[in-house]
This record gives structure tokens, sequence and C-alpha cells, in this order.
């Protein structure tokens, strides 16, 4: 007999369990390997050497990095679920499910019935590098996310799916002034939710359930949530002691399978595997020499503000804060524009009172000699600062990196902005924002990516990006989110990459991202010719350099590029020409306080997550609203086409003109069935049915079905098609009819009329996975509406089958069925007509939102299109405008019936100087790869701004208040030139 | 020179005069298959050359000129189509590039569209480009699919089918390494030396060249066949292309597997036969059906062909036919489920599953719309109906890692027997 050794190389960590002849444990270790991923291992045996020395050993290797270092040493791999299966078999024998949660993969096994086991797909977070970024996010350690945890109140929704998604749900919660204990706890559902939808699919999670792995171990509060959310008893929750190291350990089981080696071996084996790299297509070195890096740092000194010495200074100054996602930059700027303080750091989860200390310290350095003549603040706290400081003026951050930039480079045409969340871009023509460009929420290789995997390496972020700038041979990590980054680098390490390959890589694929992800160019024209790029991660020099290297021309970065923000709120400030700063003064300070409660909001359905801030005197701050009704207000009155078909499509059930004696007939509302609402509402009350539709979307709906979605990456009006279904399964509807239609009605705009495959073919789907669907008669024919004579027939045939109604009746419902959904569409055209007047009437911009029929559950669209109208724009919709022009030939193929609108609708907003185009994208639709590019086009080409705004199931606005601001400030600066 | 002339969309026709003087470049999917058909097209006249090139090179040239959220094949065939623009290894005044066009409702329809403007931002407006469809759409004066290089083409695809099948099922279990491979090699000679000399091709030519290939295939020394068969189905592309999947059949190979690929005449089958599905279903021109009856028969009836020539060899497992495919997956789909794969991709895994290959590798491009349906969202009803299948879903994508991809088809082929033992009832 000889002893067991089961090693498991994971994405972050390595585990090594030795086992004794007869099975049990005499050694056990699990420590992080920060990409030396052989070095670790080795290192590790080298402590367990005491229990092998001289003694035949089986051995084997598992883990998702542990496979190329199997390859590559010549040793014995088993897959990681199989090994976690064979110690799960081995040492708990009654299990009846496993969840093992790891570094960056999520698994599930399933023991009774049919062997089931599931891993995450590529594009799913919720694992322990999801927490690890969480954790940084709210600048505090792993443990203290833990302990903050248990500690909570109230729990957020948060989007699960992808670490990106969450980060953009938490920081306005944090933000806004969200408790962390709260968020952490959040965040722990998230993953939890994320485990259960994501990997259960459908399949009941009970019995005994075995939870596994490091952050399973390790963090009480993941594993209360699991318990409470699958209301487990300790009987049926199982956190063995070891969870920790169990690949590990059935690693070590299965070895037994193999040849056993001797201890010597196995070690020189992994030692001769370290030097095996097997990188290929490295890329060109940032730097060549320390020459070519000192004449760089020379350029890029030179745009700077004047130099003044606060000490000596007396007169006016302006201060200009910009309370960004994840840090807050202050500073006091002289009349000349010199800078005489600045802060910059982490905004440590509480802008409030960040600001509060630099506004402190600020009054402590002017004394008496400083008079502050204007105040303003910018970026995503700006609200709030405003309100809490009495801040004289809030700009949209667009508008300040301009005003800042321009003060460098009064004729800059391209201003890039990376930061520590989010990345922004945008075209200056003659003066004025000409394009703005975003990353989307799942394209955000920024910079606090870099720094998490900094903080991941063990690297603090400045020395990590210095490793990287002589590096001969950068690896190519890719483009796209940061998910996928993720697993690019544990390639990159698997192919025995350096750290400082890996930091050269790293900076290098941020940029990548900004040009041809976000910007979408293919060259450096497509910029500008005086390119200014700022904030804090262009400090860094490597992405600096990897971004002139990829464009291939020279950019102006100023030396307080992450102050521009700040700057260019403090020169806005001036520019106001205040005589006198209404911001609180240092007394008013003194008695300074600020408390902030969560709540939910439940004058409508929306059920905004709120904030209420209450400052020293009862002052109070709501936050989270997207109407001014919880304000104490109502809603304003500005004409708005969403809420208005919306309410007209709600209405259309019940038995109508018919009599309802068929009974009850269910429509799920949603994709192809909102739009048609009105025809299939026609025939079915005509034909006596009662029709019962779903209603409107919420939260609530997405989660009743999301157990049943096969496809994680399809799009959010899809997955609420599940939820809609069991809604009217619940309600005991009997029949429900949802119709596959691969073509569209003909509009006559398009050179085809098709549906795109997912809302043609949805159905079908739902059929095959829905089971409830087997329990009642769930109609999905192929439906045709294009050819009305055709599909009389064909109608007539099924209802004849199905109901047994008379051929003549079905045909003269299915014409009374066109003429009513003609009726509608008539009057949604009317009614926009109606609106572009009241508009003009009273004057007000025109925003037409192009999206597809159904966007307007406002469970698609986040209420998005109430924001635009608080800010008292007139809101019109893409079909109301889009048989006005001649169809046109397009440079893509063009034929999808909801798609041929949106360039309908752009060619004619171009051709209206009050109106602007919103195209609202859901995350995942491939079709509209293809639109954006054209609507983009389309309106660029006249000179007007293109804004799109992507959605899926995160419900954060303040993205798109970015985007719905920066457009009107575009315009009114239009207006003024 | 010749000159540059355009329709009345403005669209770069491909000329008469272009024919004679420019090289046609058409990117690489079927290694076999292409290298026939591009012999054939060079019979016609033509000058051709089909694309390789580094893959690593092709996706940053696709990142760049390709929107990032377009499907992973338009990035690849037009990366490799610019990127062999941009290497100087072609006069790029005397140039044009081949695509297909499918035509349906998804969006690989609009390849060719994006090429275009991937060409406009690359500064290669002079280029022309040439549909390759069945559909009729986009006509070129200086290329045109006549019915008689049609039906080469289709021998091309049918030659291409089996020498395909033939390899897979010997590939695995030779002898003597790389045997396979040199026969491959030397019937794509073969083939093509029969359509250079311009033999008029009849269907009993073709079939004794059929028995011919089989023949030699057999003869190949064999071990016993006793790996375990793993399907690969998906969408077309990443599918067939090692480009597209990471060198999938090699690494299933290594993992000592022996991969089984459903072949291209299916898909070409279930092209022509949605049109008729079509009239079926929402009416139109009855003699337009009957004309894609006929087509279809026609390549129906070389598949039989090819089945019946298999069936003589007890060496080789026949595939099933196109109208088995069908009445397999009308118990999960309708039939006017048409777009990209459609129902020949479900109908594909259940036949594998009948045929007794339960391990099946589902591929398709990150977000791929018609696979959310036909193939993820599928697997669970075949699960339930098959509790012996076992499917995994695989994303292809320019920055999905060989390594996550490489781990789920270990978990799904540790399942193939080893994973049983932990069952409990």
């Amino acid at each position: 007999m000889s002893m067991k050794l089961g090693i498991d190389i994971g994405s972050t960590t390595v585990k090594v369990v030795v086992l004794d002849e007869i099975g049990s444990v005499l050694y056990q270790s699990y420590e992080r390997h920060f990409a030396k991923v052989r070095e670790k291992a080795v290192q590790q045996l080298e402590k367990a050497k005491e229990f092998l020395q001289g003694k035949t050993v089986n051995v084997a290797i598992t883990g998702s990095a542990g496979l190329g270092v199997a390859k590559a040493a010549n040793l014995p791999f088993v897959q990681e679920v199989y090994a976690t299966a064979a110690a799960v078999n081995r040492y708990i024998p009654g299990a009846d499910a496993v969840i093992e949660l790891g570094g960056e993969d999520a698994k599930i096994i399933f023991f009774r019935g049919s062997l089931e086991e599931r891993m995450n797909g590529s594009c799913a977070g919720g694992t322990g590098a999801f927490i690890d970024q969480m954790a940084t996010l709210l600048d505090v350690s792993a443990d203290e996310l833990d302990e903050l945890s248990l500690k909570h109140e109230k729990i957020y929704p948060i989007a699960s799916r992808c670490g990106v998604f969450a980060k953009s749900d938490i920081q306005p919660i944090l933000n806004q002034g969200g408790r962390k204990e709260d968020v952490a706890a959040s965040i722990f559902q998230a993953v939890v939710d994320q485990t259960i939808a994501g990997l259960s699919q459908g399949r009941q999670l009970d019995g005994k359930i075995v939870f596994l792995g490091g952050p399973l171990h390790f963090l009480k509060g993941l594993r209360e949530r699991f318990v409470e959310t699958l209301h487990l008893d300790e009987e049926h929750g199982i956190f063995p002691e070891n969870g920790q190291v169990f690949a590990a350990l059935g690693a070590a089981v299965c070895s037994e399978e193999y040849a056993p080696e001797t201890y010597d071996s196995i070690i020189d084996k992994l030692n001769n595997a370290v030097s095996a790299s097997t990188i290929d297509n490295p890329m060109p070195p940032l730097f060549e020499s320390q020459r070519d890096y000192d004449r760089f740092r020379e350029r890029h000194s030179k745009a700077t503000p004047v130099s003044v010495d606060i000490n000596e200074y007396s007169g006016d100054a302006y201060i200009g804060i910009d309370a960004g996602s994840t840090t807050t930059k202050v500073v006091l700027m002289a009349e000349n524009g010199g800078i005489l303080y600045s802060y910059y750091n982490s905004n440590k989860g509480n802008p409030v009172q960040v600001v509060k200390a630099q506004l402190e310290e600020i009054y402590r350095l002017c004394a008496d000699k400083i008079h502050i003549r204007a105040a303003g603040v910018t970026g995503y706290g700006e609200d709030l600062i405003k309100n809490a400081f009495k801040v004289d003026f809030g700009l949209v951050e667009t508008v300040a990196h301009l005003r800042a930039a321009e003060h460098f480079r009064p004729d800059v045409d391209f201003i890039i902005d990376i930061g520590g969340q989010d990345m922004k871009c945008f075209k200056i023509k003659n003066g004025v924002v000409d394009s703005i460009m975003l990353n989307e929420a799942c394209s955000s290789g920024c910079g606090s990516f870099i720094e998490t995997f900094a903080k991941a390496l063990g690297y603090d972020i400045a020395d990590f990006a210095k490793l990287g700038l002589f590096d001969k041979t950068p690896v190519n990590l890719g483009s796209r989110c940061t998910v996928f980054m993720n697993s690019s680098v544990k390639q990159a390490q698997k192919d025995g990459a350096s750290v400082n390959s890996i930091s050269a890589g790293l900076s290098i694929s941020v940029v990548k991202n900004a040009i041809y992800k976000v910007i979408r160019a293919a060259s450096a024209d497509d910029l500008g010719q005086h390119i200014v790029v700022q904030g804090g991660t262009f400090l860094n020099d490597a992405v600096l350099r990897g971004f002139e290297q990829e464009i291939g021309r020279e950019v102006i970065r100023p030396t307080i590029a992450g102050l521009m923000g700040a700057y260019g709120a403090a020169l806005y400030a001036k520019d106001r020409g205040l005589e006198h700063s209404g911001i609180i003064t240092a007394e008013g300070l003194k008695n300074f306080v600020h408390s902030a409660r969560p709540t939910t909001c439940n004058l409508c359905t929306n059920h905004c997550a709120l904030t209420v801030n209450t400052f020293e005197n009862g002052r109070r701050f709501i936050s989270g609203n997207r109407c001014s009704r919880p304000l104490g207000k109502e809603k304003a009155d500005t004409p708005n086409i969403y809420q208005y078909k919306l309410a007209k499509l709600l209405a259309m059930q019940g038995v109508g003109k018919g009599d309802g004696s068929r009974g009850k007939i269910g429509l799920p509302l949603g994709l192809n069935m909102y739009e048609n609402l009105p025809f299939w509402y026609r025939l079915f009350t005509n034909l006596n049915f009662e029709v019962v539709h779903s209603g409107k979307a919420d939260r609530g709906t997405y989660k009743l079905g999301q157990n049943t979605i096969p496809s994680d990456t399809v799009c959010y009006p899809a997955k609420l098609m599940h939820g809609q279904v069991e809604k009217l399964i619940n309600m005991g509807v009997t029949n429900i009819f949802y119709p596959c239609m691969s073509y569209n009605f003909d509009e006559g705009k398009g050179d085809n009329n098709y549906n795109c495959p997912v809302v043609a073919y949805y159905p079908e789907l739902i059929a095959a996975n829905v089971s409830d669907t087997e329990k009642i008669n769930f109609m999905n024919p192929y439906v045709g509406l294009h050819k009305p004579r055709e599909f009389a027939k064909k109608m007539a045939r099924f209802m004849q089958e199905k109901f047994g109604i008379h051929h003549h009746e079905t045909v003269k419902a299915v014409r009374a069925a066109y003429k009513a959904y003609h009726a509608y569409k008539d009057d949604i055209k009317h009614r926009t007509r109606e609106y572009i007047n009241i508009a003009r009437e009273r004057k007000l911009p025109i925003i037409v939102i192009a999206g597809r029929p159904y966007h307007i559950d406002p469970e698609i669209n986040h209420g998005i299109d109430e924001l635009i109208s608080s800010f008292n724009l007139v809101v019109i919709s893409e079909d109301g405008i889009s048989d006005i022009l001649d169809k046109r030939p397009r440079k893509v193929l063009n034929q999808w019936t909801y798609q041929s609108r949106m360039y309908q609708a752009a060619r004619y907003v171009c051709t209206q100087p009050d109106m602007q185009l919103v195209q609202l994208v859901s995350f995942g639709c491939g079709i509209d790869a293809i639109t954006t590019d054209e609507v983009r086009d389309i309106l660029e080409g006249a000179g007007k701004l293109y804004t799109q705004i992507k959605i899926d199931d995160i419900s954060n606005l303040g993205a798109v208040t970015i985007r719905i601001r920066s457009l009107i400030a575009a315009m009114q600066a239009k207006e003024e030139k | 020179m010749a000159k540059l002339e355009y329709d009345e969309n403005g669209r770069l026709l491909f000329t008469e005069e272009m024919r004679k003087e420019y090289t046609i470049l058409i990117p690489q999917m079927l290694p076999v298959h292409f290298t026939i058909m591009r012999q054939i097209l060079i019979n016609e006249g033509y000058k051709c050359e089909t694309l390789g090139g580094n893959p690593r090179q092709i996706v940053d040239t696709g990142l760049k000129y390709v929107h990032n959220d377009t499907c992973y094949p338009a990035l690849l065939v037009i990366g490799q189509l610019i990127n062999a623009l941009n290497s100087g290894d072609y006069d790029r005044d005397k140039v044009a590039l081949m695509i297909t066009q499918t035509g349906g409702g998804c969006r690989a329809s609009n390849y060719i569209h994006l090429l275009r403007k991937a060409l406009k931002k690359a500064g290669y407006e002079q280029v022309p480009v040439i549909s390759l469809n069945l559909s009729g759409l986009e006509k070129n004066p200086g290329f045109k699919l006549s019915l008689d290089l049609g039906i080469k083409m289709a021998y091309a695809m049918i030659y291409g089918d089996l020498i395909v099948l033939l390899a897979n099922q010997t590939r695995p279990y030779e002898k003597e390494k790389g045997r396979t491979d040199r026969l491959v090699e030397k019937w794509e000679k073969e083939l093509v030396g029969q359509f250079a000399k311009g033999v008029k091709v009849s269907k009993k030519a073709v079939v004794e060249n059929m028995d011919k290939i089989c023949a030699d295939f057999a003869a190949i020394p064999v071990g016993e066949k006793n790996k375990p068969r793993v399907g690969i189905v998906g969408e077309i592309y990443v599918k067939y292309s090692p480009l597209g999947n990471n060198n999938l059949e090699d690494f299933l190979l290594g993992e000592g597997c022996e991969p089984v690929v459903p072949g291209l005449m299916d898909f070409i089958i279930f092209k022509i036969y949605n049109r008729e599905v079509d009239v079926n279903l929402y009416g139109g021109h009855l003699a337009k059906k009957a004309v894609c009856a006929l087509m279809r028969k026609f390549v129906e009836g070389y598949q039989q062909a090819m089945i019946d020539v298999i069936n003589k060899y007890p060496a080789f497992r026949a595939p099933g036919t196109f109208s088995h495919l069908e009445h397999l997956a009308m118990n999960y789909l309708g039939p006017g489920n048409k777009m990209g794969e459609g129902w020949l991709l479900t109908g594909e895994m259940l036949e594998l599953i009948n045929d007794g290959v339960n391990n099946i590798v589902c591929t398709q491009p990150f977000g791929c719309l018609p696979n959310h349906i036909v193939g993820k969202g599928m697997i669970r009803k075949i699960k339930d109906d098959y509790p012996q299948s076992n499917i995994v879903a695989i994303d292809y994508d320019p920055s999905a890692t060989k390594i996550n991809q490489e781990n789920r088809i270990k978990l799904m082929l540790a399942n193939t027997g080893k994973m049983k033992q932990f069952v409990k009832n």
C-alpha cells in the first residue's frame, strides 16, 4: 500500500491533501497561489515532505488550472467534479447533492435519480473571485465582508449573473448612503440566487446537501444565506470541516487508479514543468528601454496647471468635487487655475463622510485669507453631495470633463476617461459634446479590475502596473468583459506566463476593450486629432503607453488626469460668475450630521428602492426615485407614449364584445405577444373566449420562472416569458395560446419581415422547459400573420380541431382581428402626432425611444421612459414615426420587422431639429449588434447625437441618467452656439 | 485593369472582366470539402484560393473590424479575409472575396454586409464581395451559380461528407499513425483530378467512386473499435471549423475518443426543405415548392446512395437519412423552426443518441440566437426522454478560453462511465 496525494490547483488557490494507507488525512493545506501555480504546488509538497519522503505515492492532480500542470508534468489528472464526487461518496455517503463554490467556478452535483452535474457557463460570476471583487469595492477584506453581513437588516436585490452587473447595482446603493452591512449580505444573497437559478436549472435542491469549497468554508454569512434560502436544518445542510480541500481529497482518493511514484520523482516532474512556457503570440513590449520610458515621462509632464502654493496664496478660490463611483476627488482651485489643494482617494463606501472631512480640511487651510466664490460637484454622487453640503452647482460628468480638457487643449476633439468603474469617451465638435460612448454593463474592463487583480496576485496597484512596463512578451488576454479576462489570465497562468507579462497584458487589454468594444474605432482617425486622456486609470503608465501604441498616435495626459472631473467642476463653477458660494460653512460643518435609511417606495408598482438621507435639523434628501412622487409632488404630465401604450394594452382583457362562453384563454404578455395583443384579444373575444393576459412583469415574474431558463445568455425579455407563463398557469388558466412566428407583419420598410430567432421560437423553448405546461393545453402553433388569407384558413382549421369552432366563425373573427390590430397601430400613430404637436406648442424637446414593442414593459425598461419624461422631455417611440419616410436601401441586411422601424425612425429624426433618438438595447440581443452601428451611422451622418442604453435585469439608472443629462446638455449647448 | 461597376444600390459588382483577372479568396471552414470545391471553381475558369492564417491574428483583426457583440463566426470569417488583404500576399486591386449567405432570419445572413462595412473601415472599398447562396440574392455578372456548377458543388459536398465520415471512424483506431490522413489527401487529389479532366459526372460514376473510397478506408489496418464516441453538433461554423472550435476534434482524439460529426448534406437539404415548409405553413407558389422538392430529392437520392454504399462495409456505420432526422426532431420542435440550424440541430442530437452516441458536445458561438432554443433549450427535454444522454453545451468566443472549454468537456467525458458509480436511487 502506498500514500495517496491529491493536489487541487484552482484559479486562485492550491490545495494539497495527503492520505495514509487507510484513507485518513495526514496533511492538508490551502493557499493562494498568486498566479505562481507550479511553484506554489511544489512549495506545499515540500511542507508535506515528512509524510511522503521515501514512500511510494499515488498521486492525482485536479482543478481548473491543474489540467495544464498535469499535462506538462506528465502526472495523472482527474476532472474536479469527478474528484469531488469521489470524496463525497467516500466521506459523506448519504449526500443527495453537492454545491461547491471555488475561485471562479461554481458547481452543483445531483446524486439522486439521474446523475447530473453542472458548472457555471462562461458568462457567470457568483464565485469566490466575485466576492473578492465586491469586498474590494466596499474597501474591506473578505473576512470583514463576512462579519458585516451577519449584522444585516435588509437585503437589496442585486444582479447576480455577473460581477460586473452586480457592481453597477451596488454602487448606487453605496453612493446613496445604503448600509454596508446590508450590502454585504445582499452580495452573498446574490451568490446564492446565482447558484440556485443558474446551476440547478429547474431541478429541486432537497435532501441532504453538502457545501464545499473555500468561500463556503470560510464565510459564515454566505453559509447563512444558503441555509436560510433553502430552508435547511443541521441534518440537511452539511458543511464538512475540511470542505475547502474536498476536491484535493477526492483527487487523493482517485489516485489509487494510477501507478504510484516516488515523492522525489513527483517533485522533479513538477519542477521540470515549471520552466515549460507555451505562450504564443506575445504582444510587443510597452517600452524597449529605460530611455524610451524617460522620454515618454518627459512628454507627459507638460500638460499641467500653473503651480501655486496655498501657504502663500490669498484671494478667491473655487471648490470642485467629483463624487465618483469608487473614488472621491476634491480640488481647491485658485483664480488663475492653479491647484491649491487636491484630494484623490477611495470613497470607502461613504462619500458623504469623505467630502465632509475634505471640506473641513479646506476651511482649515483657507483660514481667513482665501474666499470661496463658488463650488461645483459632479459624478455619481452629485445629487447627494449637492444636497448634503448645499453645493452651488451640479453638473453632469461629461460636461465637467470637457471643461477640464479644454483648459489644457482648447481644440480637443476627443476625450477618453477611464475611471475605476466606468469609461467615458466623447467626441467634441465645435466645442460641443457630439457623441458619447460609455462602457456597457458587460464590458467594464476598467481601473478597479486591474486593481482587484493586483490585489489577488498580492501586489499594490502601482507596483503591479510597473511590473509590466519593460516586459518583453506581454500576453494577449483578449478584450471582453472582466469575467472573460479572469479566465484568460487563468489560461496564461496555465501556460506559464510570468506575472510581469500578465501585468502588461492586463493593461493592454483594458486599452483594447476601450478602443474596440466601447469606442468601436478601427483607426486613430476615428477618434480625433487632439486626444485628451484622463481618469485615474490613465495615471498608470502601462495603460497610457498601451493606448498610444494601439492607436498609433500621441495623446495628451494632463498631470492631474485623475482629478479632471473635480477640476472641470471647479472651472465650471468659476464660469458661472458667482460672488459668494452658498456651500455649507465651516460653522455649519460642525453641526453636520448624516444618516441614511433604506426604504421601498410603494406609490406605484415600480417599487423603487429609495434611500432617505437625513441631515441636521431634519433636512432630508431622497434618492433612488424615478419620478417625483416620493418627493411629494405629482408626476409631470409631459406626454409619454410608453405609458399610453402600456395602459392601452393592459386594458385588453376580459370578454370584450363576446360573451366569454367558451371559457378562459391565457396570453403571456411579452416578446411577440405585446404588440399583437390587440389582434389576439379581438380574435379570441369575438370567438367568445374570455382573454386573460399575464399583465406586466415585475421582479417576481422573473423569480417565478427563473429556474426553468436553460440559457443564461438569452435576453431578459425572453427570460421573463417563463414567469409570465407560470403566472397564467397559477391563475388557473388551462388554455394558453402562445404562437411561433418566423415572420412578423410586413410593413414594407425592409427587405423581409422576420422576427428574431428568439422571438420567433421561444414558445417551443417554453413548452420544452416549463414542465407545468404539460398539465394544461399549451398551444404554440406556427402562424403567419403576414399572409391574412392563408392565415385565416390555417387558424380556422386550428380552432376547429382544438375547440370544434365552425370555420366561418373563425374566419370572421380573423377579419375583425386584423381590423383591430390596424386600428391600434393607427391610434398610436395619431397619438404620436398629437404628442409632437404638444411638444412644439410647449417648446419641449422630443425623445424618440427606439426599441421593441416589448420594451414598454416597466420590468424591461426599468422606468427609463419615466426618467426621460421627468426631465421634461416628450417621449414618443419608433413605431409612431416609422411609416413617414419611404423605404431606402441600408448597408446591412434589413430583414427584421421590428428593427426596420428603428432605421426608419432614425432617418426621420434626422429631419427634425427638435427630436433626438435614444436606442434601447437588451443585453444579449444579437440583432442589435447589427442595428446599433447602423442607427448610429444614420444619426451621426446627419449630425445627430447617438445615445444607446443597454438594459438587462439590472435596475440601476445611474448610467442612464448620465446619458440623458449629457444628451440634454449637448442639446442645450448646440442651441446656444 | 477591370473597371469598377456598381449596381443601382451602389453595390460593387464582380464583373465578367474581373473573372479573368481577379483571384477569389474563400474563407476556410471544412478543409476536405473546400479543397474539392475550390478545384471545381478553378475548372470553371475562376482563380481562387482558400485561406488559412494565424488564429490569434485572425481573431484580433476580426475584433478590430467587426462589432464585438456579433457572433464569433462572423468575426473569424471577416477576420480571415481582411487579414489576407492586410498580409500583402494579394494584389488588392485584383482580388475578390467570396462568402456564403444563407438568407434566413438568423443574423448570419448579415455577414456579407458586415464584411462590406469592415472593408470600408479597413480602406478596401475597391474589393468586390461575391455572395454564394441558393436564394438568388445579390447577382453578379462575373459569377453565376449555374445548374451545372451547382450539381458539381453538390458532388464535392457528397464526397467531402463521405471522406470525413470514413476518416473519423478510422483515424482513432489506425495502427500506423497518419495513414488515414494520407488517404484523405490521396482521394482529394484523385477527385480533384477527375473534376479537372472535366469528365461528365454521372450518378453511376459517383457511386463507383464512393465504393472505391470506402474500400480504401476499410483497407487501413485498425485496432478494435472500442473508444467512447462523442458527437459534435452545433452552429455550422464552430461545429466544423477547427479555427472556430479550438481544434475540438483533435482534442477529443487526444482524450481517447472517436469524434462523430454529422455531415454537411443534411444542412443543405434542410435549407432547401425549409422553402417547401414555408409554403405549407404560410402559403405561396406551389411551383416553387415543386422545384425545391426536386432539388431536395436529388440530394436525398445521393445521400441514400452514400448510405447504401457505406452499409456494404461492416467496418463503418452509416449516418441516418434526412427524413429520419426530421422524424425524430418533430417530437421537440415544429417544422417551421428554420433559422440557423433550426430543428436540424436538435434532430442531430437525437439521431446521435439513437445511434448509441450518448456523449455530445453542443457547440455554439457565445450568444448564438437560434441555439438558445434548438441547442441549450432542448437539452433538458432530451435528458428527460433519454436519461443516458450526456450533453455539454460549449460557447465559443474570441476570449472564451480553451482551458474552461476543455475542463467542461472533460467533465462530460468523466460522465461517460466513471461517474455512474456514485449514483444513488
